[in-house]
């Protein structure tokens, strides 16, 4: 029979087995989600540096516009903040790491006096702020290891509403920059008011040509775009989110699986020096009780041998057994 | 002188080729653009956009809305047209059952009010998309 504590072990070190191949399997499939978000945010770029090319055209037109998302800030009251975390966790301090920085933020806020308002993106996100009762002006939730760009559209529209409408000066985007699959970074990024198109047109390359002609006016075009560009910033940051999510998930889950990797060899030493322990005991009570019932036999080793010839130990289970006739070398 | 067009949607470039003319219709109007033409940005209408191919042939593309770029010509004279839209859906991409079935519920929502403007705009980009699938059956 093995003992108690070797069972105990045995049975530790099937659990962790089965978590490692849990790990093990999350870790593939944040590997291959993470090629394909980074594949996603890569197909992205065309239309955001399209929109900020034509914005880049249109300033060069002198086209100006009273829009309201360009309305600048004299004093600012009140500040939206917009955190883009994950729906589940087992991501390492991804989750945390975004939602500490966004903390931080309304904090800031509410010691400079002003008020805020938070829009959460992701259920964890949801999760942690509400717990703590902050009020949510929105949250969103479901698409944050895929967002679509219509789930891009949805938040943009409720954060411009909160900016247009819900008295916001300012709204500040907290997520966490892709930078390689090795580094990821929290940002926080002023999201609205825009800058003016001047501004806009300096982050794209410098090859504005004027000469353009516009349908139906400079001015109506830029209006019309202005807020395909807001959806299209917050659509990046949404997939540059997304990967950075998978790829902490994927880091997280390797490191579960190394470490579980590490227990199982340490509880397999554990378990056979434990075992070992348990056979010697038991030939030395086997040794201790022939002695005892045989005086006419003096010469222990003989002793031995002939209790080895003659009587056979009781069947023990299959494992455990194999030393006794191997002759134990730790007695 | 080529033409080179680009459809570019904001998940990904839809479709990119040469072409002998774009047409398409902006919030004012048709316009036609050939190799050569005059720098331009327009606003798009929800309307199929028609490009005709070099070999003959004609490729239709549903576009809801968005904007094109006629840029000038580059280095090798070539004239790039750039569609932005939100919503830009090749015939193949498009699943007409759902668009009838669109259509359908559009209309059922404007003969109870005329005015609701979703609806409005549900028909139109439900008969653009029939009108495209159509053209390329």
């Amino acid at each position: 029979m093995p003992g108690a504590q070797e069972r105990i072990l045995r049975r530790r070190i099937g659990s962790v087995q089965n978590t490692k191949k849990i790990t093990r399997a999350m870790e593939l499939i944040a590997a291959t989600r993470v090629v394909k978000a980074q594949q996603r945010a890569n197909e992205a770029r065309p239309y955001a540096e399209h929109i900020t090319q034509v914005i880049q055209d249109l300033s060069a037109a002198g086209a100006e516009v009273d829009h309201p998302l360009l309305r600048p800030v004299d004093e600012v009251r009140k500040v939206g903040v917009v955190v883009l975390a994950a729906d589940r966790g087992l991501a390492g301090a991804y989750n945390s790491n975004v939602i500490k920085t966004a903390e931080r933020e309304v904090q800031a806020a509410r010691s400079e006096g002003r008020e805020f308002a938070l829009v959460t993106v992701g259920r964890k996100a949801k999760g942690y702020f509400s717990f703590r009762h902050y009020d949510l002006a929105a949250s969103f939730e479901g698409f944050s290891e895929n967002p679509d760009f219509e789930d891009a559209v949805a938040v943009a529209a409720r954060v411009v509403d909160l900016f247009i409408e819900g008295g916001c000066d300012r709204i500040d985007l907290v997520y966490t920059k892709f930078i390689s699959m090795g580094s990821q970074e929290v940002v926080v990024r002023r999201f609205l008011p825009l800058e003016d198109s001047a501004t806009i047109a300096e982050a794209g390359d410098e090859t504005a040509t004027a000469g353009f002609e516009f349908e139906p006016s400079a001015s109506a075009v830029l209006e019309t775009l202005l807020p395909r560009y807001v959806e299209s910033r917050l659509f990046a940051a949404l997939l540059d989110a997304a990967a950075s999510e998978l790829a902490n998930r994927q880091r997280a889950m390797k490191s579960a699986t190394d470490n579980a990797q590490e227990l199982i060899v340490k509880l397999t030493r554990k378990m056979n020096q434990v075992r070992q322990d348990a056979i010697t005991t038991e030939i030395m009570e086997i040794i201790g009780g022939a002695e005892a019932l045989s005086d006419d036999k003096t010469d222990p080793e003989e002793l031995i041998l002939s209790h080895l010839d003659s009587d056979p130990f009781p069947p023990l289970t299959t494992h455990g057994v194999g030393g006794h006739h191997a002759g134990p070398d730790q007695t | 002188m080529p033409l080179l067009v680009e459809l570019v949607s904001p998940e990904r470039i839809a479709y990119s080729g040469e072409a002998k003319m774009v047409i398409c219709r902006t919030t004012t109007g048709d316009i036609a653009f050939l190799p050569g033409h005059v720098p331009f940005i327009g606003v798009l209408a929800t309307h199929p956009v028609r490009v005709q191919l070099d070999e003959g042939g004609e490729i239709v593309i549903a576009v809801h809305q968005g904007f094109v770029e006629v840029s000038p010509p580059d280095e090798d004279g070539a004239t790039r047209v750039t569609i932005l839209s939100d919503v830009a859906e090749l015939a193949d991409d498009i699943d007409a059952e759902r668009a009838r079935t669109a259509k359908e519920r559009a209309e059922e929502a404007l003969r109870t009010d005329p005015d609701d403007p979703e609806a409005r705009a549900a028909l139109v980009r439900a008969e653009v998309r029939l009108s495209v699938v159509g053209a390329n059956a």
